[in-house]
């Protein structure tokens, strides 16, 4: 059901036009933010509103969406995007990853490989890797074109001197083809090398911060590090105690009084296809039955 | 067994439920008209018309009753609705010399062309309660009336400029950046920076004025003229040739004359702050025209005194409530994967700190 008042996919085409040259300008120069004039959304600012305009631009008729928060489909923000995109564009919708043409995500890159005829679109609070470095606007874009990366490098460098490693763990910089460092939005780190020579578009939108960048298909993409403390994608030395993988992001969750603790994919539509094949783990139900 | 925050889509609908149920409140007591709101809290429809930049008293009334009567929630529900509409033009810059004035006030002159004249304000009200508005239905005692000034209201400034006293405005035929159509650039132009502070929010506005006045970027300002009005709003119709009425609408302005000492350049002689805002919103008016005044340093050729309302970029970066209270909610939406990887962070660093400190862990 599309609610006939507004536009196909809520804004006005005029607006989608000028949100699709940013994107292109974006992947013309992969990493590198581009201003935009990012418009007032019907949800707030920080909840996705710069996913959500991106998404608008990108969506066709012909799209099936997903979205995750968290790398679940069902978290509450996620739910309501969804159900805005429902409403406004009328486009089908699913949970699995392989069958969505567009993903829209918060805080995770789907553990299931993408492809080339996918798009996925981050939502970005802060979109300047240099801004707790630097806060002013005019001085970190000088820094960028001048490849100025100096006082990145120096923070990771302070982090090893102070903590033996670099106390970053979400939210890490990289560096696209060796040029512009960005900020990947705040995935752990474990979901960085997914960045790198991904077969799918790549779009992040900073409604907030008026900023889209982009990586294209098979970009370059690294993680900061130093030759002699290499980047390191951890994550819970575990396995998901639902489908018993050893490789997927996991969530911790608290399940007694007692500090008794279990952990799950963070990614619920990988879990759920893993236990529909018949994987179990520790604490799990294979295929389907009520846990 | 696992028991996750599942089922979002049920209790979104739920919680949705309660809210309006919870905005209706006890069904015993009437229920609020939006027109109830229009004439009766005009001052909130006002502020709501103000930051939501969009002139509808009507709009506004209906937000603040959506919002419960969260001012913020409201504006943000008016600016959502105000990206939806279509821009058919431009207005011709309003004339506020032609203003209709309801109130007219300077605190530089005893007397001037024009008058004085107080009309409805809080200003010299001892603030009592008045309990005989509790009990409802009670007649209102007829406030006196006289004819309207005839004729445009000088501005109370143009009197110093004729003496060359105070700083001459330039005219100028460009046309203003449009906060809501590009994305804010810095360093800002005047007309954008004023922009940005009419939509911005009354209480950090007001703060950063008042932190002027105690010496952050101190401008001694004093309130030339303060007029509160109706004015007509002009559309150019290119099929006509000619610019047709096409409605009015209320604004506050507010002109500040400082002190300033000369420079270089510039004989001794009095600056200029500007406020102007939709509806009745004095505070934010004269609050507009000092942060105005104090982000104008550079220009001036003043000392940077690090003052937080002289950081052009501070100032804009974070006047605008619906940016601000977005943001800071957000941090109520799950974090569990930043979270989960801070815990795993935290968690090797003690344990190679522990291995690093053997007594100490003894």
């Amino acid at each position: 059901m599309t609610e006939q008042a507004y536009n196909f996919a809520y804004l006005d085409e005029q607006t989608k036009r000028m949100i699709r040259r940013a994107i292109l300008k974006g992947v013309a120069v992969p990493g590198y933010q581009v201003p935009f004039a990012s418009r007032e959304m019907p949800m707030p600012y920080g909840w996705g509103t710069g996913g959500v305009q991106v998404t608008a631009a990108c969506l066709t008729p012909g799209d099936r969406l997903k979205v995750i928060d968290q790398g679940a489909d069902d978290t509450t923000n996620a739910v309501s995007i969804r159900s805005f995109f429902s409403r406004t564009a009328g486009v089908a919708v699913t949970e699995a990853t392989a069958e969505a043409t567009l993903i829209q995500t918060r805080h995770r890159i789907p553990e299931h490989p993408l492809t080339e005829d996918q798009i996925l679109v981050y939502q970005v609070p802060i979109p300047e890797p240099l801004r707790f470095l630097e806060p002013r606007e005019p001085e970190t874009r000088k820094m960028h074109s001048l490849e100025e990366y100096g006082l990145m490098h120096v923070k990771l460098y302070e982090d090893i001197a102070r903590h033996g490693a670099i106390a970053t763990s979400y939210d890490y910089p990289v560096k696209v083809e060796g040029r512009y460092v960005m900020d990947p939005s705040p995935i752990p780190k474990f979901d960085n090398p997914k960045l790198s020579g991904c077969p799918a578009l790549q779009l992040f939108g900073a409604g907030r911060e008026q900023r889209i960048y982009a990586l294209p298909p098979y970009t370059r993409v690294d993680s900061l590090d130093f030759d002699d403390h290499p980047f390191d994608p951890s994550k819970a030395d575990h396995d998901c105690d639902l489908c018993g993988a050893g490789d997927s992001y996991l969530d911790e969750v608290i399940i007694d009084d007692a500090g008794g603790r279990m952990f799950v994919c963070s990614d619920t539509d990988f879990c759920r296809s893993r236990r529909a094949a018949g994987h179990a783990g520790r604490l799990g139900t294979p295929a389907g039955e009520a846990a | 067994m696992y028991v996750a925050v599942k089922g979002g889509e049920r209790a979104i609908k739920n919680a949705h439920a309660l809210l309006a149920e919870d905005r209706r409140g006890d069904t015993g007591v009437p229920e609020l008209s939006v027109a109830q709101i229009r004439e009766q809290l005009r001052l909130a429809v006002n502020r709501v018309m103000a930051e939501g930049s969009l002139f509808d008293p009507d709009l506004a009334a209906l937000a603040i009753k959506q919002a419960r009567g969260d001012l913020i929630e409201a504006v943000f529900l008016i600016r959502a609705y105000r990206t939806t509409l279509p821009r058919f033009g431009s207005s011709r810059p309003v004339d506020t010399g032609a203003m209709a004035c309801s109130r007219r006030i300077s605190a530089t002159f005893k007397d001037a062309p024009g008058g004085q004249i107080l009309g409805p304000t809080f200003d010299y009200t001892h603030r009592l309660l008045d309990f005989r508005l509790a009990a409802e239905g009670q007649d209102l005692p007829k406030p006196a009336t006289a004819d309207p000034v005839a004729g445009p209201v000088p501005h109370i400034t143009s009197f110093l400029n004729r003496e060359g006293m105070i700083e001459t405005d330039r005219p100028g035929d460009e046309l203003p950046p449009d906060l809501t159509r590009e994305p804010m650039e810095l360093p800002a132009a005047r007309a954008l920076r004023l922009q940005a502070i009419t939509r911005g929010d009354e209480g950090f506005i007001l703060s950063l004025a008042y932190s002027t006045q105690r010496g952050y970027g101190r401008t001694h300002a004093f309130v030339g003229e303060l007029r509160i009005g109706t004015v007509a709003v002009e559309l150019d119709i290119p099929e006509l040739g000619f610019a047709v009425e096409i409605g009015e609408v209320e604004l506050t302005e507010c002109e500040t004359v400082n002190q300033f000492t000369g420079s270089k350049t510039e004989p001794p002689q009095f600056t200029r702050g500007y406020g102007l805002v939709f509806g009745q919103t004095e505070r934010k008016a004269i609050a507009m025209s000092l942060v105005d005044r104090a982000l104008r340093w550079k220009e001036l050729g003043e000392d940077d005194t690090g003052a937080p309302a002289q950081d052009e970029e501070f100032v804009l970066m974070h006047a605008d409530n619906v940016q601000a209270t977005g943001f800071l909610e957000h941090i109520k939406l799950p974090h569990y994967v930043d979270f989960q990887s801070e815990l795993e962070l935290v968690r090797k660093l003690r344990a190679e700190g522990a291995a690093q400190r053997p007594e100490a862990a003894e």
